[in-house]
Formats: structure tokens, sequence, C-alpha cells
């Protein structure tokens, strides 16, 4: 049981990973129904620029942490203005294709950059610390993940719900024209998404290498887990990204507590594709996903 | 079309377009043969392998041009029905086991493994189809990502087929006592395994292209495109959306299908992780820097994408530098990333649209006194049946 209970309790910090880098995606689709495949990408430079910054350049964490956000935000916002601004009205292909571009363009930039070895992980905290409760064990930096996690689900939620330029984006999701109609600057809203979606997504790469005690260029690609975790969820909805990222966590990591009981059926390394089994499943059975809005096509 | 008329009285402007219809197209052709026909008998092996894997790209960039490109299907995973045609080709043409750890193969001829890698790729192509043709737009590009990494699981468990992580070598081409790795004689003169794959890889390309390119010009290559455009236009014109799209994707899985088993007989030896989402990306960046619907677009996009580095290299243009500098492959990354980004914002219709814009202005200047009036409506290979316009 304690087993278990270990399981989980990583499960909802790996989670909670996910579903940092799922509210990233939703909320650009969100405001502007772009999805936006350089995600990992940016949350790759924020994780090494932190990383850098703290043990290249000696910065304090917060400091560094402060210069990774700046950093992928002027790289969000500078992509949203340049280039995807100009791509409003063109196909999804074509949207979808320019952002694998800018994924492309940043991965080979931070491999150039800093090489393709891992990097040690910044941290304001000791990594391997924690405390031992039953029988579990509850890291640091999984309760720091969880902790962070919830607090900004709730700057989140606050801002959405009560601030006017949250106001604003709800209303820009619901109806662009009528947003338009009355005085809302889309421009400024699809600025703000990016914005926050990459200071999100640096957040987030933050703890994805705290996790693993280093991050190298293929983390990347492990952000594509949270595709699954945004379906699962429903792809246009805030609360649906962290349900489906702290879901699908929770399922990979007890798969890859218990695979190896089964092994001989299952073979090797099925918590990697789980979360795209059950992504596949939710796409057949309610495409929607858990909170996401039923779309009805008008002709 | 049911209704014949005899198409000599129809208006010139109304034939479908030839592959060779004038001087100028036969011209073009006598140079690309010359051209061939000279490197052909100058080039050295090491640009025989530069051009060889650009040819079997260019056939997998044509499969993913006729799903993306032609009928808007977005799709990540075509690195995935590449495997399968791979370990297809390897099942039925690898040496059989010698002991029970080595993976199974059944030496069967190249003539029947080749055929097959398409056939098994295609099956599971339909196979996979209807459940993923549900979805538009990213959902299916996403379900598609997933197949990639779903594969490779399956890859890395099923050591009897792939060799497991350790991988597995794939069966060499032949025609009878023939290997297409070794020197052989015909008709008294030598070729270099180089030459012999290019013409055996030419071939199979030339008859892609002729194939997707008449397709394409065919009812089902116009249904295609409508799909592409507007789904729903398309369907009140009675095209029927779910046969349409599952055509483009069993069509374009059967090519890759093909090209992977080449991919991988040609490297000989491959692992499960070499059938990567990086892979897939690199024939969407093809197709994107060649030109979407476009066959020319297909080649001279996974020329770019697959042939430049090796070029690169081979002239070690870059210095051989430490970790982490810049590498051929890494440069070569970043500019495909960067012309991705350019291309479509300034030119979605990648280097070919940059080469029609060119013929654009080359026939402005030749007739401009020919055609009065304003510009003339910009018509997309639309043209109709010939005698069309002769109908009563």
């Amino acid at each position: 049981m304690a087993y278990f209970i270990q399981l989980a309790f990583a499960g909802i910090a790996q989670g909670c990973i996910y579903a940092l880098i799922g509210l990233g995606f939703s909320i650009i689709f969100k405001a502007s129904e772009v999805i936006n495949f350089a995600q990992g990408e940016l949350l790759l430079v924020g994780a090494y620029i932190v990383s850098s910054a703290v043990f290249e350049w000696h910065l304090p964490f917060l400091p560094a942490l402060l210069l990774g956000l700046v950093a992928t935000v002027i790289i969000g916002l500078l992509f949203e203005r340049l280039v995807l601004r100009r791509m409003i009205g063109r196909p999804v292909f074509s949207i979808l294709m320019i952002t694998i571009g800018l994924d492309i363009v940043l991965r080979t930039a931070v491999i150039m950059i800093w090489g393709s070895n891992p990097v040690p992980a910044a941290s304001p905290f000791s990594i391997t610390s924690g405390f031992t409760t039953g029988g579990v064990h509850l890291g640091a930096n999984d309760l720091w993940t969880i902790a962070i996690t919830a607090a900004l689900c709730a700057a989140l939620f606050y801002f959405f719900r009560y601030t006017k330029y949250g106001l604003a984006m709800r209303a820009t999701a619901l109806d662009q024209e009528a947003a338009l109609a009355v005085g809302i600057d889309i421009r400024t809203i699809y600025a703000l998404a990016w914005g926050i979606s990459a200071a999100i997504a640096t957040i987030g790469g933050v703890f994805l290498a705290i996790d693993s005690f280093a991050i190298d260029p293929t983390f990347g690609s492990t952000a594509l887990i949270a595709f699954p975790a945004i379906i699962l969820g429903g792809i246009d909805s805030v609360s649906g990204a962290v349900v489906g990222g702290i879901v699908i966590g929770v399922i990979q990591v007890l798969t890859a507590g218990y695979e190896s009981k089964v092994a001989n059926i299952l073979g090797a390394g099925i918590h990697e594709i789980t979360p795209y089994l059950i992504m596949i499943l939710v796409l057949l059975i309610r495409p929607y996903g858990l909170f996401g809005t039923r779309k009805a096509e008008r002709i | 079309m049911s209704v014949t008329v005899t198409s000599k009285n129809a208006r010139t402007d109304a034939q479908p377009p030839r592959l060779l219809g004038n001087i100028s197209s036969w011209l073009a052709l006598g140079i690309g043969l010359l051209a061939v026909i000279i490197f052909f008998t100058f080039a050295s092996e090491d640009w025989f392998t530069i051009v060889n894997f650009t040819l079997i790209a260019a056939i997998a960039t044509l499969a993913l041009n006729v799903l993306s490109g032609y009928t808007g299907q977005i799709s990540l995973g075509i690195s995935f029905f590449m495997a399968i045609g791979a370990y297809t080709s390897a099942l039925l043409g690898g040496t059989p086991p010698t002991s029970p750890l080595e993976p199974q193969g059944l030496g069967l001829s190249f003539l029947i493994w080749i055929p097959a890698a398409g056939i098994v790729a295609a099956l599971v192509g339909a196979l996979i189809g209807p459940t993923a043709l549900r979805l538009k737009g990213f959902y299916l590009g996403i379900v598609t990502l997933a197949l990639v990494f779903i594969g490779q699981y399956l890859f890395v468990n099923i050591p009897g087929i792939t060799g497991g992580p350790q991988g597995r070598t794939f069966p060499v081409p032949a025609f009878g006592d023939f290997p297409f790795n070794q020197q052989n004689q015909l008709l008294g003169v030598a070729f270099t395994p180089g030459q012999q794959y290019f013409l055996l890889f030419g071939a199979i390309l030339l008859i892609a292209a002729l194939f997707v390119g008449n397709v394409m010009r065919s009812r089902a290559g116009r249904a295609f495109r409508a799909v592409r455009d507007h789904e729903v236009g398309a369907a009140v014109m009675g095209v029927n959306l779910f046969e349409a799209k599952m055509g483009a994707f069993i069509l374009s899985s059967f090519l890759a299908g093909i090209a992977g088993a080449l991919f991988a007989s040609y490297i000989s030896y491959v692992t499960p992780n070499y059938w990567d989402l990086t892979l897939a990306i690199q024939f969407v960046a093809a197709i994107i820097v060649g030109g979407t619907a476009s066959v020319w677009g297909s080649i001279l996009g996974a020329a770019f994408v697959f042939g430049l580095p090796q070029v690169i290299d081979y002239f070690s243009l870059l210095p051989t530098g430490t970790a982490g500098s810049l590498t051929s492959g890494n440069l070569n990354a970043l500019i495909y990333g960067l012309l991705i980004i350019v291309f479509l914002l300034f030119e979605p219709g990648g280097v070919m649209g940059l080469v029609q814009r060119f013929q654009k202005l080359i026939r402005k200047f030749s007739h401009h006194d020919e055609r009065k009036g304003g510009e003339p409506a910009e018509i997309i290979d639309l043209s109709p049946e010939p005698g069309y316009l002769d109908q009563p």
C-alpha cells in the first residue's frame, strides 16, 4: 500500500508538470485557436537559461528564474507578433507547421549553444531533501512542484475570473468578433496569451529539470505528453488541462511502477505510451475531452 | 467522364496538362536526361550515396505530400508507416536465422518483398485510417504523432521481427544472382553498387512520381484537393469524404512503406529508434520547403532536407568542432526550421511556388501582347476534360 501511495504521490507531482505544460497549450489555444507545438522547446529554453544563470553566471535562483521568464516571454511575444499575426486566417495545417518550424529552430539553438549533454537543474532548495512519513518518501522537489502548480492555478483562476484582462481573454475566446465590437483589443489579448504561456513554460521547465536532477535537449519532446493531458481535459479548458495533466501523470507513474510485474505480457516501456493510448481512447469516445466545449459545426 | 466527345475541336486551353506537351518540356527532359547520364558516368561512390538517399527520401516525401499536401490531412506519423514497410521487407527478405536469438527472415526474393512492404503498410493504413480520419486538423496530427511513439514501443518489444532495441540487418535488393551491393557485369559493362542503386531507386521514384502525378490529375486527385480546400464544399459537390481521405491515406502509406523498406535496406542495419518523430518532422519540413501538392516540390524538398546536409559534410564546409558547436546536421535543422517559417509566411508554395512565380513572370513578358485585359483568374489545375466545351 505504501508503494501505491508513493507512486500516486510521485504521479501527482509528475502530473503537475504536465499540467503546467498543458496550461501553456490551452491558454494559447483558447485565445487564438493555435496549437503551439513549440511549447516544449520554450520550456527547454527557459530551463537552460535558468540553469546557466545559476551555475555559470552564479546568480541567485530568483533572479535567474526571472531572466529565464523574461527570455521565453520575449521569444513568445516576438513569435506571436512577427510570425503568427501574419498567419491569421490561414489553414490549421500551415499554422501547426509554422509552430513546428519554431520548435525545430529553438531546439537546434539549444543544442548549438549548450550542446547535447545534460546540464544540472537549478533549484532553490536541496533537490534530494524531503521527509518520510508512514513509509512514504515525500521529496522536496515533488512537494514544491505540487505547491507551485496549485499557487499558479489559483493565480490564473483569479486572473481569468476577476481581472479586466482575464475577462477580456475569456470574451475573446468566446466570440472574437463580439469581443472586438465591445472594444477589446484582440492583439493585446494574443500577446498576453503568449506571454503567460511562455512564462508558465519556463516554470514547468524548471520543475521538469528538478524532477530528474538535470535537463538535456530531449526534454523538449517529453513535453509532448502534455498533448494527451490537454486532450483528456478538453483542449480549450484551462481547468481541464490541470485535471488532465494530473490524471495522465498518475496513470503513467502507476504503470511505470507496476509494469515490471507483467513484463512478460506487456514488454518494456509501456508507461511511455499509456498517455497516448488514453488519448486515442478519449478522442474516439469524447473528442472534446472531459471539460472541453462540444463543438457544433455550422455550414 | 461518361460523355465522350471528339477533342479535336476543343480549345487548346481546355486540354489537360500533358507530361510532354510542347517543345520546351521536351527540351527540359533532354537536358535533365543529359545531366543524369553525365552524373551517372562520372560521379564518385560518395556522390551516389548522397543522391541515392535523396531519391529514397523523395519517395517518402511524395508519400507525405499525397496525404498532407494534396489532401490536407496533417500527418506527423510517416515514420511509423516507413517502419512497417521496412520490417515487412526484413521479415520476408531477410536471411533465415541461424540461431533462435536472431530475428526472423524468410529469404524471399526482392521482387516479393518490395511490393509487400508497400502493401502491408497500405493495409495497416487501411486499418488505422477509419479511426484516425474521423479527426481533423491538429487532432489528426497528434494522433499520428502518438502512432510514432506506439510504433516505437511495439518495435522494441517484438525482437523476433525487429531485433529488439539492438536492431537488425535488412535484405539487400538482388535480381537473381546480382545483388545490388556488389559490382556486377551486365552486357560487358561493369556497374558499381552506387550506380545500380541509383538506377533502382531512380526507377522506383520515377514510377511513383508518374503515378502520383497522374492520380492527382484524375477525378480522385481533384477530389483530394477539394477535400483539402473545403470539406463541406467537397461533400456538397458529391465527393465522398471518407473515400477520398482513405484513398489518400492508403496511397500515402503504400509509398511510405516502400520508401521505408528501401531506406532500411540501403542503410542495411537499423534500430527501432530510427523511426522517430524527428524523421517524420523532417519529411514535413521537406514538403513545406519543396512545395506542398507538387511532385517536383517533393523531390526538391527531399534534396534540400536530406541531401544538403550530406553535401555540406562531403565538402567538410564546417569546422570539425567540439560538442555543442555547429555540425552540418544542426546547421541544416536550423536552416530548414527557419525555412519552414519563412516559406509559410511569404511563399506557402515552397520552392515550387517560387519557380511558378518565375515562370509566370517570364510568360508575362513573352506573351504580353497576346493577352489583353486584366490578369486571368488563377486556375489551379481544374481544367475540364477534353471536349467538355463542345457539348451541345
